[in-house]
Order: structure tokens, then C-alpha cells, then sequence
């Protein structure tokens, strides 16, 4: 290859990866709030934010609901999860590669109602999700289910 | 202790009692697996301690209080009423399209110019949609060239469905190559079913 052309293909590269850097912050995100109905907060680094819809979601967030509230929410994934009132869900780890599906989701339901469809994690490897409950651990081999917890 | 004091005593000590062996028996956690109406495979691992319940039918549940598990059977009504919000709340599942392109060029089939009007309808459907929109080519010349050119077929849809109205940044292109084939190939083959976009509507 000669220097101007290899020079060419370095600089195609590199604006295909410049492209791919911009498209990258809606990767960076675990999911997105796409339903929230009455009062929903999310705890993120110890601060309460307002769950407004279309509000990205990071790993470690959780989700409270109040006795009027709802939130559904869709992951990288394509897995869907929704609260019922007085919930708190927690989005423990969440990591997804597009490519290969590969990826690791584990929530936690500590307290209310939690509906859930999973995505293409649980459908590439069945010991790849799990939502935890105070006492109890569920492994999603998929792909749609209800879990409660009373206090 | 009078007779009085003592019965009224017993009571409260039954009460009491009862009380807590409901407390312990109640559910406390429930698990409850729902029909897959993709007719995916599914089912629900339940691990409480030592013990283990497989949910792999419609409505099989599990009910988790302290001291034991148990398994029961539960149908459409008494999930809705239980989890009736939570299942409303629900996103609406993503939808999933592909679009074909004519070899080496960065436009569309015809038939594949149709199918615009119902991605659009997914998006309208949704009040925050985002778009996910990955080019792929066939295995016909070299990486760096169909890196490119997937990318470029997916920008070109980007920019056909950003000039209809869709706000450029629910959008995400992605440019795969010939990395993830449709209909797999060897090197050097024109396929007209890997010359696609896919397109993602969450």
C-alpha cells in the first residue's frame, strides 16, 4: 500500500470512528424510562431525581415508586421491566454487548410489584439474569413473569 | 388473677399466637411465570435457600414466606388484579424491521421503500422513541470498503427518516460491514438478503 493511500484509509477510519464516538451516548446508558405515572424517583449517587419519561437510566439506579406511582422501563436489551406502587427496584449491574448479546443483568425487587420481559441477554445465555427479592433469587430462563413483595 | 383476668388473658395469648403463625404461613413473596406469546421458550428458576422451584408452564407460581416455598397455580384474573399497574406500566415491546438496498448502491428496493410508512407508525406509537438504525453489507469487497458502505446505508436512512420528522438524536447509526451476515457466505458473494439495515424502534 502506498503512504497517501494508507494515509487515506487512516483518515476513512478514523471519521468511522469519530461517527461511532458520536453515536455513542445513547449506548452508554443501561435503558430509558419510557412509562412513569404519579410519584417516580430514581436514586443515583446518593442524590433523588425526579423519573421524568424518556429519562436515561445508569447501572446501580433505583427506582421508587409512591402508593400512586408506576414506571415502566426498556433496557439495552430490549428487556422490559415495570413497577407497580410503593416499589423499589433496583438496577444492580446491567452490561450488554450489541454485538454478541453477551451481558450480565441482575435487579433487585425490594419491596411492591415488578412485571418483566426479558431481552437478549437472558435469551443468549439463561444464567445471564436475575432478580433478587429479600429472601428469594430468580434465574430468567424468559421470558414473561410477575414478581411481588409484601412488607 | 381472677377467672375474667385469666380467660381474657388466654385470649390475647391466642390471638397473639395465631397472629404470628400467619404472619410466618402468609406469602410473603410471590413469583408467578405468564404465558410467552412469542412461544419462546420460558420459564423461571425460583431459589430460596436450599430449595428450588422451576416455574415452566403459564400461571405455575411461587409463593416465598420464611419457613417454607410452595408451589401453586394461578390464572389471567387474579394476575391482574395483583399486578394489574405494574403490567399497564409496561413499555411497549421494540419493534423490528429491515430494509434491502440495490448491490453496491446506498437505495433502497422498491419493496423495501414501503415498509417506511410502518416504521414510521411504530415511532409515532411512542412518546419517547429511540431509533437504532445498523447497516450491514454482503461479503462483495473488502472490510474498510463495506464498513463504510453499511454505515453509509444507514445514514442514508437516517437522513431519509430525519427529513420525515424524526428528531435526529432519539437516532443512533451504527455501520456493521459484513460482520454479521444474514444469510452466511463466503467471501466475494453478492446477497441481496445482507445488503440490509436493520432498524430498531424502542
Amino acid at each position: 500500500m502506498t503512504p497517501t493511500r494508507s494515509r487515506r484509509l487512516q483518515g476513512a477510519l478514523g471519521a468511522i470512528l469519530a461517527a461511532a464516538w458520536i453515536a455513542a451516548p445513547a449506548w452508554a446508558d443501561v435503558g430509558q424510562i419510557k412509562v412513569s405515572k404519579g410519584r417516580v424517583t430514581v436514586d443515583r449517587k446518593g442524590k433523588e431525581l425526579v423519573a421524568l419519561v424518556g429519562m436515561p437510566l445508569e447501572a446501580a439506579d433505583i427506582l421508587r415508586t409512591g402508593a400512586d406511582g408506576s414506571v415502566g422501563i426498556t433496557m439495552r436489551d430490549n428487556s422490559l421491566l415495570s413497577a407497580g406502587p410503593n416499589s423499589i427496584l433496583s438496577l444492580e449491574r446491567f452490561e450488554f454487548d450489541a454485538t454478541t448479546s453477551d451481558g450480565r443483568f441482575d435487579a433487585r425487587l425490594q419491596r411492591g410489584t415488578l412485571a418483566v420481559v426479558s431481552g437478549r441477554i437472558a435469551k443468549k445465555s439463561p444464567q445471564a439474569m436475575t432478580v433478587r427479592t429479600p429472601s428469594a433469587l430468580l434465574g430468567v430462563r424468559g421470558t414473561e413473569f410477575v414478581v411481588s413483595v409484601d412488607e | 388473677m381472677s377467672d375474667a383476668h385469666r380467660r381474657a388473658l388466654v385470649g390475647a395469648l391466642i390471638g397473639a399466637l395465631s397472629a404470628l403463625l400467619a404472619g410466618c404461613a402468609g406469602p410473603k413473596e410471590s413469583v408467578v411465570l405468564l404465558p410467552s406469546p412469542t412461544g419462546q421458550d420460558t420459564a423461571v428458576l425460583v431459589t430460596h435457600g436450599s430449595r428450588q422451584v422451576l416455574l415452566n408452564q403459564p400461571y405455575a407460581g411461587a409463593r416465598i414466606a420464611r419457613l417454607a416455598t410452595e408451589a401453586y397455580v394461578t390464572d389471567a384474573k387474579e394476575v391482574q388484579a395483583r399486578y394489574g399497574t405494574a403490567l399497564a406500566a409496561q413499555p411497549l415491546a421494540p419493534a423490528q424491521f429491515t430494509l434491502f438496498f440495490i448491490e453496491n448502491k446506498d437505495e433502497l428496493t422498491e419493496e423495501s421503500s414501503k415498509i417506511v410508512d410502518g416504521i414510521f407508525a411504530e415511532i409515532a406509537r411512542r412518546p419517547v422513541p429511540d431509533v437504532l438504525i445498523i447497516g450491514h453489507t454482503d461479503t462483495v469487497s473488502n472490510d474498510a470498503l463495506n464498513d463504510a458502505l453499511s454505515r453509509q446505508r444507514a445514514e442514508v436512512v437516517r437522513n431519509a427518516f430525519v427529513a420525515r420528522g424524526l428528531a435526529a438524536d432519539k437516532v443512533t447509526v451504527i455501520g456493521r460491514g459484513k460482520r454479521e451476515l444474514a444469510v452466511p457466505t463466503g467471501d466475494g458473494v453478492p446477497e441481496p438478503r445482507n445488503r440490509r439495515v436493520e432498524i430498531l424502534v424502542r
